[in-house]
């Protein structure tokens, strides 16, 4: 009889195995193929990024021109091709990866942090709160976002640091109404109140009860704003206040061949194809994310 | 037995909406005792969940306001305390089971987590070992096995989620228990368990509770005493022998009994109430039972009557 229990004890504990929240957060994540394939998609990106020095020479390769081999159609030599420099555009791809990248998650982070904080605090406090911090949301939303940035980097300056900063302040607006909208939805419910019954703090509800059940949504539009912010930083670039040519960088690459696009297609296609893999890993990340952060749609 | 625990004297109660003001509590006097059960009764809209929560302070913002009177819980008076002192108070003095155990707990936060929270919250110095280790005892407390801490509350039945919501809230022992319509989502099978398992732990950890029902078999079941409430006010307040065995009784008190099935005697009707609740934003003079009362006399239209006292029993009728 004791030993049954023992051995009863045993299963159960098998069965019920322990595991920490990253864990099956992880795990949960892992099932979904397509996520996966984003994620890989993304880590190579990253890798690529990292050691391009080691695939192609900066110098020679990505900035230098060299008018004989000119508007070159991808060949054996220049896999993608040259621009009208001639540059070879593989080279130029792989270390414009440094900067669209980089630019492209700072930006989303920054904002992110920004719009979720001004969000939160407006939908869950309410009132005068909300409506101040609303209103002054809806002046920068007023302003058309590039606009605000093409001013913000005009006054503080170029440079990446000013670009960075500018291009986020221009998306914190968008950021903090969804992230309002969603804390909304949440906060009304019974939980909530059952955990302030529980004498749990504003931040800590914030924070531990309202923005997991919330991330749905924020997390769609911070993927989908990586691919409007690299396209952002090539027009800023275009004025002359972005990035300066002849950096490489996904967005004013394919701004440049824009002049050429009839005649040589590969100009636009390239950089657009680079632009396009990078949103899509992103939003199939984003949308694993989603469904790995919520447990109920384990199984 | 009988040291005071808590004591609501006078209380009022309004919502103020931009168009409207709606008394909820109209003048309403309680006093439980250390490890009592006080079952309050009454139809819904009496207030009876907006004195819960003007005890635990949470109003909603801005619309709910205690006008007057006091709540007094041991040497603290909850209507003047601060915030800071409330978030204290709350999970680990007076906790609250809420009706609803399927939306009240959080979904994405395994049940283990949950309960685990309101310990750290009010624990502060407490290692993780000797929290997690209290987690594994409350649950088997409610009769849960510990091994299944780690699921999220989509994976357990409604009556195990009330066992769950019910260990958050005795996870910190508190000193009163306020219990919302605890069974209200329940079928009668799970509520019968359920009910047999809060009397049990009340008696084990000594706590008080207020028991919020419109179930007067509940109430008989579970109870020391019983309030019956009725648009804001008690008017009806005795041991459960007063209530439902005496010959007094208010009027409404009849008639609640009068509208549920009686076993024992051979009824071809049941007799309810007639009429509604009064509307709480316009209460009629005088009391406020009168327009629906069988036995209401003319100094019922216009003075309200007053708190009569015979032994433990107490009823608000001009009859007595």
């Amino acid at each position: 009889m004791g030993e049954d229990m023992v051995k009863q004890d045993v299963v159960i504990k098998k069965k019920y195995k322990k595991r920490s929240q990253i864990k099956s957060i992880m795990f949960r994540y892992k099932k979904n193929k397509l996520a996966m394939v984003g994620f890989v998609m993304f880590i190579i990106m990253i890798i690529i990024a990292i050691s391009a020095d080691l695939i192609v020479d900066y110098e020679i390769d990505a900035v230098t021109q060299n008018m004989k081999e000119r508007l070159q159609t991808p060949n054996s030599e220049h896999v993608f091709g040259t621009d009208e420099y001639g540059r070879d555009i593989f080279a130029r791809i792989i270390f414009g990866a440094r900067i669209s990248l980089f630019v492209g998650l700072i930006t989303i982070s920054l904002s992110l942090t920004g719009g979720a904080i001004i969000g939160a605090t407006a939908g869950y406090y309410g009132g005068r709160i909300d409506n101040v911090l609303m209103r002054i949301m809806d002046i920068f939303l007023a302003i058309p976002s590039i606009l605000l940035a093409i001013s913000i980097v005009a006054a503080l300056g170029t440079g990446i640091f000013n670009l960075l900063l500018a291009m986020s302040i221009s998306q914190v607006p968008r950021f903090a109404r969804i992230v309002r909208s969603s804390i909304l939805t949440v906060k009304g419910q019974d939980f909530i109140e059952a955990a302030k019954a529980c004498g749990t703090k504003d931040s800590r509800i914030i924070i531990k009860h309202i923005i997991p059940n919330a991330i749905g949504p924020i997390i769609v539009q911070a993927t989908l704003t990586m691919a409007s912010t690299i396209l952002t930083i090539s027009s800023l670039s275009f004025v002359g206040l972005g990035i300066q040519s002849p950096t490489p960088e996904w967005g004013s690459m394919l701004s440049d061949g824009k002049k050429q696009m009839r005649y040589y297609p590969h100009l636009v296609i390239i950089p657009g194809i680079a632009i396009m893999l990078a949103v899509m890993s992103l939003n199939l990340i984003g949308d694993g994310l989603r469904d790995a952060l919520d447990p109920r749609l384990k199984n | 037995m009988s040291e005071k625990l808590l004591e609501i004297e006078n209380l009022y109660v309004e919502y103020e909406t931009d168009e409207e003001i709606v008394k909820a509590v109209n003048g309403l006097n309680l006093i439980i005792n250390k490890g009592e059960t006080l079952g309050l009764v009454g139809e819904t809209g009496a207030g009876k969940s907006t004195t819960a929560l003007s005890i635990m302070k949470l109003l909603p913002e801005k619309v709910g306001i205690i006008k007057d009177g006091s709540i007094i819980l041991g040497d603290i008076n909850i209507t003047k305390a601060s915030d800071a002192d409330m978030r204290l108070l709350r999970g680990n003095s007076i906790s609250m089971i809420f009706q609803d155990p399927m939306t009240s707990l959080n979904p994405i936060l395994t049940i283990g987590e949950q309960i685990s929270e309101v310990l750290e919250l009010h624990n502060k110095e407490m290692k993780k070992e000797d929290i997690s280790k209290r987690v594994d005892e409350i649950l088997e407390l409610v009769g849960l096995p510990k091994e299944r801490k780690a699921e999220y509350p989509h994976q357990f039945s409604g009556g195990m989620k009330q066992r769950v919501v019910i260990a958050i809230a005795l996870a910190c022992e508190p000193k009163l228990l306020l219990a919302d319509e605890p069974t209200t989502a329940l079928d009668v099978t799970i509520q019968a368990q359920v009910l047999e398992m809060m009397a049990d732990l009340k008696e084990k950890l000594n706590t008080s509770m207020i028991l919020i029902t419109h179930d007067l078999g509940v109430v008989a079941q579970t109870c020391d005493r019983v309030a019956i409430m009725y648009a804001g006010e008690i008017i009806e307040l005795g041991t459960d022998k007063d209530v439902f065995e005496s010959e007094n009784h208010h009027p409404y008190t009849t008639g609640l009994f009068g509208s549920i099935p009686d076993l024992t005697k051979a009824t071809k009707r049941l007799n309810p109430i007639d009429g509604l609740m009064p509307d709480p934003t316009d209460l009629p003079i005088g009391c406020a039972f009168h327009a629906r009362c069988p036995k209401c006399m003319d100094i019922c239209k216009k003075n309200k009557p007053k708190e009569i006292k015979k032994g433990s029993h107490m009823i608000k009728c001009h009859l007595y």
